[in-house]
């Protein structure tokens, strides 16, 4: 299995009350449960990562409910508004329950 | 037309293409309509003010580039019209959402209309549409 590595692009400083864009990537098959399997026929199981929550100092930013008609590899940007210094943490839901998370920190400069 | 066995056949092949025609199409309508309800709840919903950016044709429906916006939002639900199963995503934006927009890649299937439904913080239902045309499909397998 292909390892799932999230990646985020979030700035390190922002004057407070500004809106800054965020992107973010997490490497995963999105596998969509209805591909066959070329070799034996049978359909590949799905396995997708079907919620994204994004929060900041525990405040939410957005959350994603994800259907498996998102591309591999899900990409998503987004704007917030940053109130304070504070950290980003963003958390990604696998259909196996595995959760992947990250968190960037944010000053205020 | 002499009834033999091989025109036989050739009409029955027919036939039942004729029969089977409409039901995948009738289906997925139903599948956007429900969809559509079970995010409403049934109410009316206004059309415009959402915003949807897309290409207006997509070499690769694998990677579809698309952007949702509607001010005011506080969720959107994108559906792809076309593909086995309509739902493709729902942005529910917080309190720190900058400005209720939201912007993914998405598989299409084929040739199709995309549409976004969006729930005002006010209560209310907008929607848009748009189609993409795809050259090759991204449900491919």
């Amino acid at each position: 299995m292909a390892k799932v590595k999230p990646r985020v692009k979030v700035p390190k400083k922002a004057k407070a009350g500004e809106t800054i864009t965020i992107k973010s990537l997490i490497s995963h098959p999105m596998e969509t449960g209805q591909r066959k399997d070329k070799k034996t026929g049978d359909l590949i199981p799905r396995r997708i990562i079907n919620k994204f929550e994004v929060t900041f100092n525990g405040e939410d930013v957005i959350t994603v409910d994800i259907d498996p008609a998102v591309s591999a590899n899900p990409y998503f940007q987004f704007d917030m508004v940053v109130p304070e210094a504070g950290t980003v943490r963003f958390e990604w839901t696998d259909d196996d329950g595995t959760v992947y998370d990250l968190e960037k920190k944010i000053a205020i400069g | 037309m002499d009834l033999n066995r091989r025109n036989v056949l050739i009409l029955g092949t027919g036939a039942v293409a004729m029969a089977a025609l409409p039901l995948p199409a009738f289906a997925v309508d139903a599948g956007v309509d429900e969809a559509i309800a079970a995010f409403t709840g049934g109410a009316d919903v206004a059309d415009g003010g959402v915003d949807i950016e897309a290409p207006e044709i997509a070499e690769n429906g694998n990677t579809v580039p698309v952007a949702v916006s509607a001010d005011g939002a506080s969720e959107i639900l994108l559906l792809a019209t076309g593909n086995p199963n309509p739902d493709v995503a729902t942005f529910r934006f917080g309190k720190l959402s900058g400005d209720s927009s939201a912007a993914t890649r998405i598989r299409l299937a084929k040739t199709q209309d995309l549409v976004a439904v969006a729930k005002m913080q006010d209560g209310s239902f907008a929607k848009a549409g748009r189609t993409v045309k795809v050259t090759i499909g991204g449900c491919g397998g």
